[in-house]
């Protein structure tokens, strides 16, 4: 069985620490708050310039001065604060951000990442995308294996315009988790149900598989 | 106290020329100097280029420029909410330079700050670094960004006083305080313009020396892009 929206973001869930600030992107990263440890003491950074983000406010409590980096309307957690664009990106270039969490188009075995342009088609920007990527130590992708017309996202080579190049660490996908390392996707865990054969053929960039390849534990 | 208080936009904005370089805080429809663009829209000045993250929507913030096709050029990080946009762009109308956010910030703050331009990581081995130069600090890759030249700075903040002191709430700081200073005149729009002398000195975000002109702004509209709640 193939994980769905929230079954991926459940499992990148687990890859949030104790202590750890992080940064979500807009899409699947956005569901990972939902499923984090109630026991551990994270804090979400937001890029547009709240950290300590919360959940989405009750009805009636809308505050348009309060929002996330995907516009959306939130609140904040006890400890929170706001801060400028500049200072939000220096904790983000200073590496005081330990985990990036977003989506992508496509990943290169060598842990290059397109994700904010198809050339003629679609031009929004990169937003934050490229400074969150070129600084972050441990940048988990999160994303479907493959796109709507059944082709791999994950790659030998990136074919849409780059947002960074050998950044990516982890990919969480809808069939696996892999680490990227070496110029090659490691699979380190499967979907449940999902065969190594499955992954394989889902897969276009450099495959290792070694050993017994577990079911992720969701 | 130097007396930085004009009585109204049109005041707050003589001096706006066709062809002129302004920057423009907020982030989306969040801190946006709405009362700045509705005179600019009213002005009718063209071939502007502007500095915002966003671009606002079709019928609010930028967009409005937009519609009016004022714009010359846009340097923003993120352009997705506005169809408008895309259209000018795809079809060659309007210049665009998008730039990654982090670094757009940095450029505000570099020319509020007085530095010509500086290394970033972001953007390097991607098409945003071509034809800058890069350079290697401590093995990693970096690219040179120069800072902004703008003409005018249009923000908003929460609270100010005629010394040009400003205070901004939650999110809507973003982009506003970096540009604060950045350009050649900045002008400042609040929600409440308090007696000189009620704002605590601990608190005060910008310092007056960065802002030339401020007012009492109105009719503040506030839209929310994204509503987004949870149930009781």
């Amino acid at each position: 069985m193939t994980l769905d929206k929230n079954g991926i973001a459940k499992r990148i869930a687990k890859e949030v620490k104790d202590g750890y600030y992080v940064n979500l992107g807009i899409g699947i990263p956005t569901l990972v708050a939902n499923f984090v440890r109630d026991d551990i003491e994270v804090e979400f950074q937001s890029e547009n310039g709240v950290l300590g983000m919360g959940p989405f406010p009750f009805e009636g409590d809308e505050d348009a001065d309060i929002i996330n980096a995907g516009k959306q309307t939130i609140t904040t957690m006890p400890g929170a604060s706001f801060f400028d664009s500049a200072t939000s990106f220096g904790m983000i270039r200073g590496k005081h951000v330990h985990l990036t969490i977003l989506g992508a188009m496509e990943v290169a075995e060598n842990g290059d990442i397109a994700n904010w342009k198809i050339p003629g088609k679609m031009v929004k920007g990169m937003g934050g995308a490229m400074d969150l990527v070129a600084s972050a130590d441990n940048i988990i992708v999160a994303m479907m294996h493959t796109n709507k017309r059944g082709e791999s996202k994950l790659l030998k080579k990136c074919s849409l315009p780059l947002t960074g190049v050998g950044c990516v660490t982890k990919v969480v996908t809808n069939l696996a988790v892999l680490e990227v390392k070496d110029n090659t996707f490691h699979l380190l865990e499967r979907a449940p149900g999902v065969s190594v054969e499955e992954i394989q053929k889902a897969t276009e960039g450099t495959l290792v598989v070694n050993g017994e390849i577990p079911e992720m534990i969701l | 106290m130097i007396n930085k208080k004009v009585n109204n936009v049109k005041e707050a904005l003589v001096g706006v020329e066709s062809e002129m370089t302004f920057m423009l805080g907020g982030f989306g429809l969040c801190g946006i100097p709405e009362n700045a663009i509705a005179e600019l829209v009213k002005l009718g000045v063209t071939n502007v280029t502007c500095i915002s993250n966003n671009a606002g929507v079709d019928d609010f913030g930028l967009g409005l420029l937009l519609q009016n096709k004022q714009i010359k050029k846009m340097i923003s990080s993120y352009v997705g909410e506005n169809d408008e946009f895309e259209r000018q762009m795809l079809s060659g109308e309007l210049e665009v330079e998008l730039t990654p956010q982090g670094t757009l910030a940095e450029k505000c703050r570099a020319a509020q700050a007085g530095f010509p331009a500086f290394y970033t990581p972001a953007g390097y081995g991607t098409e945003v670094a071509e034809g800058k130069e890069n350079r290697e600090f401590n093995g990693k890759m970096y690219v040179l960004e120069p800072a902004f030249n703008a003409d005018f700075a249009f923000v908003k903040a929460w609270k100010g006083d005629a010394a040009g002191n400003l205070i901004f709430k939650g999110t809507a700081r973003n982009f506003n305080a970096n540009m604060c200073g950045a350009a050649k005149i900045t002008v400042a729009e609040v929600e409440e313009l308090v007696p000189v002398g009620e704002l605590d000195p601990n608190n005060i975000h910008i310092p007056g020396i960065f802002v030339q002109r401020i007012f009492q702004g109105e009719n503040y509209e506030k839209r929310i892009e994204q509503r987004t709640v949870r149930q009781k």
